[in-house]
Order: C-alpha cells, then structure tokens, then sequence
C-alpha cells in the first residue's frame, strides 16, 4: 500500500533520532505532553464541576451522616464519644475518596476511547506515554482539590490535626500517593471494559472494597473471617498512617499490617503502581493491535 | 477483520475513495496506514515514509479524521484546536494562531469559544476536520466523514474536502456512499471481504455496472410475471421481482433512453403500471454487478446514515 504525498520528491527519511541528547528531548517533550493533557482534564473541572461535586458528594454526606446521625453510636461501639469518633472518622474518609476517584477515572477512559479521541491522540506525533500519564497527572491535582475541600469541611465538624504541619503535610502526601496508584487501577479498567455501563458495574465492587477496611470502623470489630481482607486492604494502612500522622483517634490492631502502617501505606501504592502501569501501558498499545 | 491483499497506490493531489459495505475491511485498511493497526504481512508507505518502521515519523505528516468527532466535548472549539496545536509541537504561539486560521476557514469564528457540546453535528464534523489539519498534512485520511449527517451538513464536508485537494493534499477516503465517492473521489477502489476487487475512476466504475435500474410498480400481483418477462428481455440480466411491494427492477443500460424503451415495451405488454422510475447505481448494484451478490446492510445513495460498526 502507498499513499504519496504532494510532490512527487523523494522524501527524506530520516532514522529515529538516538544518544543520549534525544533522549533527553523525548523526555522533555513526554512531559510537555504530558502537561498538554493534564491541562485537558483539569479543563472539564473548570467547565463541567459535576464531576468533582459527585466525588465530593459521598464523603461530605458521609461526615453529616457518619459524624452526627450514627456518631454516637459509632462512638460508642468503640467505647469514645461521638467527638473522638469524628476525629477518627476523618482520615478514613479522606482515603475513602481516594478510592472513589478510580470512578471517575475509568469513566473518562472509557468515554475517550469510545468517542474515538484516543485513536485520534495515537495518531498524532506526542509521547505515546502522554495521555495516560497526563490523566493521572490531572487526577493526582483533582484529588488534591477533593482534599482541601474536605479538610475544610474537617476544620468545620471539629476535626484537627494534633502533630504539627511537616506530619499533617505528610499525612496528604500518602493520600495523594493512594490516589495515584488508584488512578492507573482506573486507566487500565477504563481500557479494558467497553462503554460506561460496564465501568459503572466495575466501580459497584469498588464500594464494598473500600468499606471493608479501615475507613468507618476498626479492623477489630469486623467479623474474624472478614478481618484480614480489612487489614491487608491498602486503604487500611493509608488510613491508619494518617491517623498516626494527624495524631488523630486511633485503634491499632495486633496484626503486622497495623503495626506497620506507616511503611506499608508507602509499600502498597508503590506495588499497585508497579503492577499496573505496566498493564495499563501494555493494553494502551495493545488497542492497536 | 482480516485483510487480504489490499494494493493502493494513490497519486498526490488526489482523493481516492475506499468503497464497500461494513466489514469489507475499509476502516482497517485506513488504520493500519494512520499507524493505529498493526499488521503482519505486506508493507505500507504513507507520504514517503514507511508505516511499520517509522510510525512517528508517519505520525507527523498525517491528518486523521475517525467514525466518530473525535474532539473533546467539554472544551471550547478554540482550546481543542490549540491543545491538539500543542500536541503537534506548535508550541504555544504557533498553536494559538493556526487556531484562530482554521477556525475561519471552517467557519467556526462565530461558535469559537462555546463548549463543543453546544455545536450541531455539522459543525462537531467540521471541527474534527480542522483537528486533522492542524499540521497541514500532506496526507489526510476520512473514514467515513459523512456517515450520520444530514445532507446540509454532508455538503459542507464535500466542500472543505474539495478545498484541501484543491491545497494539494491527498485524501484517503472511505466510505459507503457511492454518490459520495461520485462527488469526491478522483480513483475509488471497491473492497469486499478484505480484497479490492475492482478498481477505477467513479464513472468507469458505473459504466461497469450499467446506467441504473429500472423500478416498475404494477396494479396487481397477477400482472407480475409479465412485467418481470419484459424487463428481462429489456435488461438482458434477471429482473428482481418484490412480492409485496408488486415491484420488479432490472438493471438498464442508456439512461433517459434505455428506460424510454422500456416504458413503450410495457404499453406493448397492456400492462397497468401504477409507477415507474430510473434508479441511479447504488453501492449494492456496483456489488451486485461486480460480484453477482448483494453487499450486505449497504447504506443506498439517498443516505440512510446506517453506522458502521468498528471492523
């Protein structure tokens, strides 16, 4: 097959550039377009906020609801006041949203892919890498918005943090950590499945798996056979860390996860990351195939 | 869908037309040489450069315009066109004025800052062409550029593809419409099954299959087998005859003249014809005549927008 073009010259065809200095410039030019589409999605924030309200919409409902109506009671079960059980609450909400934000990310792949956008951006001489890391680019600013609103929102019902700004800042470094990992879960369903229905039957098993953790209750008055599901779950450590961190109400468990929340909260992103940007990259390439 | 063996060589300058019905194998053969397929056997040389070697480099001097207006929904026209700009490596300044040039030149200024969501599908379409030629590239591929859209916003496209050609560009077009690759198309080459199987200036093509068909809808069922035998005699190829419909049609040669003929022939037979008409060739009298079958959910020229599914 041959389609000229004008001019019936012969062309130059040049190899790929290579050494070290192209190199170099395909980087620069990986995280310029990176930005490029970073920009795109963090654009849809601005013109369309419906998606950053939805995500918001659960956990602010969730601190009225868990915080005041089951507060007490929550509290209680734990042998605190409801007070304590809001301090407590917090962090795992916080990490909660994290997990919800795989949502909205598989639905924008999804959606991309079907309305041809993505064969469109494969055609055009960017990074190959620049869309799926610009998307988790933009998700990783968006969390970071979903996460002062809700500290705002914290700061309001009489959340605080207890151990100085270098920890709490921290404590929103390994959130933001989760999301990022998250996120790259999020690409690679948004390439895998076809249409936004299937996404949204996707995201209904998200729910369970981010309430089966840390997030509302302690791990220990989950049911023996469920607990070390709720252990082992990453949101788990983040949320336990964070606590640490914030100096926040806290219930330690006695298994090692628990103890070693701190470490793992780092460990667990790093080995989702290292599991699926792979196979979100490979399956990206894989479209045209 | 599998291809086997697909041979283009298209001049530059020129439109060549992709016809066939769905999953002949257009689509894929218009993928595979905008480097969104792979492939495994043969070799493809797009602008000069070869596909499978050189996929960037192809990758720089294509414009590709999919099934689907392939822009984003949510941004403004404007910032589509300046963010793919950037995706070309324009650069900021560069991307910002080729923006406001093709803006113009589809006729966009006016809707420019507006979410794409608010845009009609013509203009949507316009757009995704703009979006193609932000590099005034030297080939451009269409697939399927007016599936979908009403016969205004259909014109339109024809006009801006007949712009960019005369511009020298060359056009890769697919599509299902043979009155759209009549009006386009310099060469059209006929895909069935993943094969080209005929191909030819649109005219050749037509000559090929014969001026049209005839369609003769009589009073009565009883008088169908009459009229089936003088069309017959007429056409020289076996009539169709429509139960239902009390319709027989046979392809004929002459035009205006070869359907004179049949009409004086049916007053001959005493037939009570309730309606009689000359059909322009279809894509599915170019297959039948090509192929001796029918092409199989084959759009006809009035355009009934069938969506071809993604081969």
């Amino acid at each position: 097959m041959t389609v000229t073009g004008r001019g019936a010259e012969p062309l130059p065809v040049e190899g790929e550039p290579r050494g070290p200095r192209a190199w170099a410039g395909r980087a620069g030019w990986a995280v310029a377009d990176a930005t490029v589409v970073a920009r795109r999605y963090l654009a849809h924030l601005v013109y369309k906020p419906d998606e950053l309200v939805g995500t918001l919409m659960i956990p602010v409902l969730a601190v009225l609801l868990f915080g005041f109506v089951f507060g007490e009671a929550m509290g209680a079960a734990m042998g605190v006041g409801g007070e304590d059980y809001r301090e407590f609450l917090m962090p795992g909400l916080f990490a909660l949203t994290m997990a919800f934000g795989i949502g909205n990310t598989t639905i924008a792949v999804v959606t991309d892919v079907g309305r041809g956008v993505v064969d469109r951006f494969r055609t055009l001489p960017m990074a190959p890498s620049a869309l799926l890391v610009g998307r988790s680019m933009a998700d990783v600013v968006s969390a970071l918005v979903d996460l002062v609103v809700l500290v705002g929102m914290g700061l309001l019902v009489g959340w605080r943090w207890h151990e100085g700004q270098g920890s709490a800042l921290a404590a929103l470094g390994l959130l933001l950590l989760l999301r990022l990992a998250f996120t790259w879960i999020g690409i690679y369903l948004g390439l895998l499945v076809r249409g936004p229905e299937a996404a949204m039957k996707l995201f209904s098993l998200v729910f369970p798996l981010a309430m089966v953790a840390e997030t509302f209750v302690p791990t220990e008055v989950i049911p023996a056979w469920l607990a070390p599901v709720a252990e082992w779950n990453p949101l788990s450590a983040t949320v336990l860390a964070c606590r640490e961190l914030f100096g926040n109400t806290t219930v330690v468990g006695e298994s090692w996860v628990a103890q070693n929340a701190l470490l793992m909260a780092v460990v667990w992103p790093l080995v989702l990351l290292a599991v699926f940007v792979p196979l979100a990259t490979r399956r990206y390439r894989k479209l045209g195939r | 869908m599998a291809l086997d063996g697909v041979d283009l060589a298209v001049e530059p300058g020129t439109v060549h037309g992709l016809l066939g019905p769905n999953g002949a194998g257009k689509t894929t053969t218009v993928r595979v040489l905008a480097t969104l397929l792979g492939f495994d056997g043969g070799r493809a040389r797009v602008a000069g450069v070869d596909v499978a070697s050189r996929p960037r480099l192809v990758r720089s001097r294509i414009g590709f315009v999919g099934q689907y207006a392939a822009v984003d929904e949510i941004l403004s026209g404007r910032r589509n066109l300046e963010m793919f700009g950037r995706l070309y490596h324009l650069g900021r300044r560069r991307s910002r004025e080729r923006a406001v040039e093709l803006l113009e030149r589809f006729d966009l200024t006016g809707a420019a800052d507006r979410s794409v969501r608010t845009y009609s599908g013509g203009m949507r379409r316009r757009l995704d062409l703009a979006a193609g030629l932000v590099l005034d590239p030297r080939v451009l591929f269409l697939d399927e550029p007016t599936t979908g859209l009403d016969p205004r916003s259909r014109a339109e496209v024809w006009r801006a593809v007949r712009e960019l050609v005369a511009g020298g560009t060359t056009v890769l077009l697919t599509t299902q419409y043979l009155e759209e690759a009549d009006r386009l198309a310099d060469r059209v080459s006929v895909l069935d099954r993943g094969r080209v199987i005929a191909e030819g200036g649109p005219e050749e093509l037509k000559s090929r299959v014969g001026g049209g068909r005839v369609e003769v809808v009589v009073a009565d069922a009883g008088e169908l087998p009459v009229a089936a035998e003088v069309l017959g005699r007429m056409a020289g190829a076996p009539p169709e005859v429509d139960r239902d419909a009390l319709r027989v049609s046979a392809p004929v040669c002459g035009g205006g003249a070869g359907l004179t003929k049949v009409v004086r022939a049916l007053d001959e037979a005493g037939l009570d014809v309730e309606d009689i008409a000359l059909r322009r060739p279809t894509l599915d009298d170019v297959f039948l005549g090509l192929t001796g079958r029918h092409g199989t959910d084959v759009g006809d020229t009035e355009g009934r927008g069938a969506l071809e599914e993604r081969s």
